[in-house]
């Protein structure tokens, strides 16, 4: 009897330290995001209030409203740097992608030398430092004359998400059986006929996914876009952001808004993709 | 003409060898030389000024090198481990709910979500010694009536920023470690339960051997872009207050664009370059050694 007692008891305590330790955690994940988004809507008065309010009873989009007149603080013209970073982040996207399907069909269905080696050579590519390579990547660019133009930006995003890409998307073709192209083949297609015809509407879902990862890179990407950009030409919005400092003083209620409108379009590809992503990266790895 | 026919798989990486080659590796062999000259970008014709090892002597005997170079690997260490333990509590714990799983998992995804710079702007609003989330909140407690310097003082500004490297990257480790529990077979489970196992046994001898490939990959991903912490320090603290928090990319970029002092900046980049191969290959090593005791490998 006691210890059906104490055994209930226990089970209980684990119960509810498991709903604590969860919610907990979820609470830490969440707040500082859902704080920049409620903060994006209150007034800078209420911002800066002591002591501190704490239920905002003036939502506005005063930030907002400033952020696309640009007749706001310093005046930063939020739309281009939003047209920049979605030129520089979509081109970039899609030239990654294509010499990322290439070299991702190469790992997956060829044997060759040196293809251990080769996979990790060039997954250290990535692994440089940016800001130790945009040392010698601003000398170079400034002495062809690409600083502060999409090109430059686009040249170094495409380097920059190649590995990556090569490696999910190395994932997903592996996935899809060599039977199926054999069979394209003897059916009398080309090469080229069968990788597009079948292997490729395969894994298209996985591509997609590499896709999105590689835009997200691009979109976020800050060490190398400070260096590279100089002005409202080509800066990007994680550049942007820094409009919103000055020497002692921040526009935290403008730099929120920014932040809202970075999030945003972040969150809706990742909801897309999550699902792919995972099985990407997995199965990339673990059946690799 | 035939002679010259490349192999398919050397055609098909031939784009991606190419453009890594114009704009990391090129770069890198401009850098390694001008990291032996005393190269200023206020004066272009020193580039030719060869000096030998006098930056990497200089670099070698800094103290302030050093101490950003220990403080580099401390940061390392402490934040990928905390990400790693945190990460599989949070994955046990998503695995163990019955209902609302897919909610979990997305709020879960929310910090992947924020540009590293962002991160870096959100928590100096947040660890804002006036106007912050962490000190109204500890004040309307009235845990204390002190503004804590959080982002003034050292030790606390580098808490700061670990707790701000652990948010973005925890979930990366969650999310994978989570789906390697989705992997895992229930027949060694149920076989530990049927010969007696407690539950710690079974975690310990059957589930985390089982999910050691998937911490790999986490790892190896999150040590393709560790540097992405540069951006987060430097937004913080900028490596201040008086250098408590100053980090090796952070002294990179000073020396390299403030001081202007080319040479010097490159030689250390170097430095900093080897460190995040180095962590690069150990964790691709040890993703294929783990992948192989599993029976998994090619």
């Amino acid at each position: 009897m006691a210890s059906n007692l104490n055994h209930r008891v226990r089970r209980h305590t684990l119960k509810g330290l498991h709903f604590f330790g969860l919610f907990t955690a979820m609470m830490v994940l969440c707040v500082p995001g859902l704080w920049i988004v409620l903060n994006s809507f209150r007034p800078t008065v209420e911002i800066m209030a002591k002591p501190p309010v704490w239920i905002p009873n003036d939502l506005n989009l005063d930030h907002y409203r400033a952020m696309f007149s640009g007749i706001g603080e310093g005046g930063v013209p939020v739309l281009t740097y939003f047209a920049n970073s979605l030129v520089i982040s979509v081109t970039s996207t899609v030239i990654a992608l294509l010499i990322g399907m290439a070299g991702g069909y190469a790992f997956a269905r060829y044997k060759f030398n040196f293809k251990g080696g080769m996979f990790v050579g060039l997954m250290v590519t990535r692994a440089v430092p940016g800001v130790a390579l945009s040392l010698p990547l601003f000398i170079l660019f400034a002495r062809i004359g690409i600083i502060d133009t999409h090109f430059g930006l686009i040249l170094a995003y495409v380097a920059l998400n190649v590995p990556f890409t090569i490696w999910l998307i190395d994932g997903f073709f592996r996935q899809v059986p060599p039977e199926l192209a054999e069979a394209a083949e003897i059916d009398g297609c080309t090469r080229w006929q069968a990788f597009w015809r079948v292997e490729f509407p395969v894994a298209r879902a996985g591509i997609a996914s590499a896709g999105i990862f590689a835009f997200l890179t691009s979109w976020n990407e800050y060490a190398l876009a400070s260096q590279l950009t100089r002005s409202t030409t080509s800066k990007t919005m994680p550049v942007g952001l820094l409009d919103f400092t000055s020497e002692f003083t921040l526009n935290w209620g403008g730099m929120c808004a920014l932040a809202v409108l970075m999030i945003i379009p972040a969150l809706i590809l990742t909801f897309l993709v999550q699902k792919h992503l995972i099985a990407g990266l997995t199965f990339g790895g673990v059946k690799g | 003409m035939n002679r010259l026919k490349l192999p398919p798989w050397l055609v098909l990486l031939l784009p991606a060898i190419i453009i890594l080659s114009a704009v990391v590796l090129i770069p890198l062999v401009l850098s390694l030389y001008s990291s032996f000259t005393s190269y200023r970008l206020t004066r272009p014709d020193s580039i030719f000024n060869w000096v030998g090892f006098f930056n990497y002597e200089k670099a070698l005997t800094d103290v302030k090198f050093w101490a950003a170079f220990g403080r580099t690997v401390l940061l390392l260490t402490v934040a990928l481990n905390l990400e790693m333990l945190f990460g599989l509590g949070l994955a046990l714990m998503v695995s163990k709910v019955t209902q609302g799983q897919r909610l979990l998992r997305t709020m879960m995804m929310f910090p992947m979500m924020f540009s590293p710079i962002l991160v870096g702007f959100q928590f100096k609003f947040i660890f804002n010694d006036n106007v912050g989330l962490v000190n109204n909140a500890l004040q309307s407690l009235g845990i204390t009536d002190q503004a804590i310097p959080w982002l003034v003082d050292g030790h606390l500004a580098m808490f700061s920023i670990i707790f701000a490297e652990i948010w973005t990257a925890t979930s990366v480790f969650g999310i994978l470690i989570l789906a390697g529990l989705y992997a895992i077979p229930r027949d060694p489970l149920e076989a530990a339960k049927v010969d007696g196992c407690t539950a710690w046994q079974s975690f310990r001898y059957v589930t985390l051997p089982f999910l050691m490939p998937f911490i790999y990959i986490a790892m190896a991903i999150r040590s393709l872009d560790v540097a992405r912490a540069y951006d987060i320090v430097q937004i913080m603290t900028n490596g201040g207050p008086a250098r408590r928090t100053e980090l090796l990319w952070t002294l990179i970029g000073r020396t390299g664009y403030v001081d202007a002092r080319m040479g010097y900046a490159n030689a250390m980049g170097y430095i900093s370059i080897f460190l995040a191969i180095f962590f690069t290959i150990y964790f691709f090593k040890k993703l294929t050694q783990s992948r192989k005791e599993l029976g998994m490998g090619a």
